[in-house]
This record gives C-alpha cells, structure tokens and sequence, in this order.
C-alpha cells in the first residue's frame, strides 16, 4: 500500500495536481508540519498547533488537493536542519506569501530581512512596513506569520528588551534567540 | 473540502480492496491509480463532502469497468458486475448501516468477505493481518451483528 501511495504522489506532482504538498520534520522543539506549494515555501506550523488543523486550512485556503509528499520538502528539511544545529545563518529557499496580505505581509517581508543572531523592536517592524504607529498591527503580524523560524519572527522584541510573544510558546523564542547568538559570536 | 490525504488515510486501502475484488490483485494497482488521480482532478470541483467513499468507489467501479473492456473481455463477466455493484450496498440498505457501524477491522473482513467475496486469505492481505486473525475479525464482526439484528 504504501508504494501505491508513493507512486500515486510521483504522478500527481508530475501531472501538476499537487497543490500543497507537506511533510513533518522533526526539530529540537518538536514535529513541525511543512507545507509547500510549486512557487514555494508556505507553512512551517509550529509544535503548539494541531497539524490536523492546519492542513484543513490550508485545503480552505488555498487548494483542497493537498498531499503528503516528503520527497518534494527535502531541501526544506535540510536546510532546516542545518539552522537548528547552527550551521546555517540564512536560508534560502523560495517562499509562497499568498497567505498573507497588506499590512500583514510588508511586515512579515521587513521581518524577513532581519539579519541572524539580530533583533527589532515591533516599532522598527511598523516602521518598515510603512505605518510607523501599526506597532500593535506589527505585533498581530508576527503572531500570524505562517512561516516562523525561516521568516524569523523570533528576532521581534518589545522596544524595552522584553521577549513579546511567541506562537510557538515563549521558551521556544528564548531559545532560538539564545542559540543565534551564542552560535554568532563564538563561531 | 477536507484535504485529499485525509481521503487517502481513510478510503485507499478499502478502494484497493474492492479493485482487486473486481479485477485481480494484478490489475488492481492500475486501476487504484487511474482511480485517485481522476479523483484528485475532479476534487475541488466537486463540491459536496457528503460521501466521499461512495464517490470513489464510483470512480473505482467505472475505473474497473474500463480495465475490463480495454482488456476485450466483453460482455462483462455476470459475476463480476454484480460484486462491484454490489460494493455500492453502503449507502441504503438497513443492515450495512450497521456493518458500517462495526469497529475498522471487523467491518473491513465483513465486507471484503461478503461483498468482495474474498477469501480469507485475500481478506488477511488486504487488512495486513494473518489469515487468522482475519477470520476472528470476520467471526467477531458476524456475531455482533446477528446481536445486533436480532
């Protein structure tokens, strides 16, 4: 059975019937679920949310033919296996924002810039997406990121050195901002 | 719509079944995926989620049709006509309302049994169990419905 599956996964992606193809990877924090679509990279679900949820969404959102298919993440699990042994500072993989809009999405593009082992202030993020009193709006938009760790959301902190928040729980932000830096300065 | 792998999860191995009920554990694979990718080309326009499984053995059964008429083997098979079209039973009779409420794998032995008239062999493969096991869950699965028919 499943190399029937297999297969039948190989010639759907070859006939250009595979929407939304996912994998879970697993990572220091937990499974994470992958999701991507032929222009790219579109949902990295962290270990809090229910995958089962999220891949109904993602049938909602964007194409009901969704279909386990690891072989098409791949590059997507290296890369971020690299990151999470810190052996790798910036990824590059194409990314698919169609799941975010507007405001939402200049945010989540200025986040995407901030340089590994660096940090923002949500103000500096509103800033750069055009709006600088959206400091509040800057803050919905991390938490709605639909690609945290390679959209590093994690790097947003309150102006006053506070953590903020995180959608993968506080300790797991703590901790990917603790391994960046400690990676960045001692090589 | 759910996502197309939850249709997968929960129809792949029953639509297998029922395709090497009607053509053959050789021709089976054919037609299994002749049958999800037609599937999976027609999902987002189908537009009803009400009975998934009653839509793919559609599929499967016109899938099996095809194979048999590619192979010109024509008329059909009496025989094999009446099982798949038997196969499509779930949807109205009163007493496969209650196989289908049976637990997963005696409802599987059940079916494959008596509406796949396979044997227990055949059953033991497609559930992915010893042919033993597969008759207990075709002997468990029968008591309760006698009980429960009683």
């Amino acid at each position: 059975m499943k190399a029937s599956l297999e297969h039948l996964t190989e010639r759907a992606d070859a006939e250009g019937l595979l929407d939304v193809a996912y994998a879970t990877i697993d990572s220091p924090f937990g499974s994470l679920l992958v999701a991507t679509t032929p222009r790219g990279l579109v949902k990295v679900s962290l270990p809090e949310h229910d995958p089962e949820e999220t891949l109904e969404d993602l049938a909602v959102r964007i194409s009901p033919r969704v279909l386990e298919a690891p072989p098409r993440l791949d590059e997507v699990r290296r890369q971020l296996d690299l990151y999470f042994e810190g052996r790798l500072r910036e990824f590059d993989l194409p990314l698919d924002w169609r799941l975010s809009k507007g405001f939402r999405r200049r945010a989540l593009r200025a986040i995407d810039r901030i340089p590994y082992g660096k940090t923002r202030s949500y103000t500096q993020i509103a800033t750069s997406a055009g709006n600088e009193r959206a400091v509040r709006a800057a803050g919905t938009a991390c938490g709605s990121n639909p690609i945290p760790i390679v959209v590093p959301c994690h790097r947003v902190v309150r102006s006053g050195g506070g953590l903020g928040g995180y959608g993968g729980g506080l300790p797991m932000k703590e901790a990917l901002l603790e391994m960046e830096r400690v990676l960045d300065g001692g090589g | 719509m759910p996502p197309f792998q939850a249709l997968l999860d929960e129809h792949a191995a029953n639509v297998m079944a029922v395709l090497r009920g009607a053509v053959g554990r050789a021709d089976a694979e054919d037609c299994f995926q002749e049958t999800f990718l037609a599937a999976l080309r027609a999902y987002p326009k189908l537009g009803d989620d009400r009975n998934l499984r009653g839509w793919l053995l559609t599929i499967a059964h016109r899938k099996a049709i095809d194979h048999h008429r590619a192979n010109g083997r024509r008329p059909l098979p009496v025989a094999e006509v009446e099982e798949v079209a038997i196969v499509e039973f779930p949807l109205d009779n009163g007493i496969w309302t209650e196989v289908a409420a049976l637990p997963p794998k005696q409802r599987a032995a059940v079916a494959l049994r008596y509406a796949c008239d396979l044997p227990h062999t055949e059953i033991a493969a497609a559930l992915g169990c010893s042919p033993d096991a597969a008759r207990r869950s075709l002997h468990e699965g029968m008591k309760r419905l006698r009980k429960e028919l009683a």
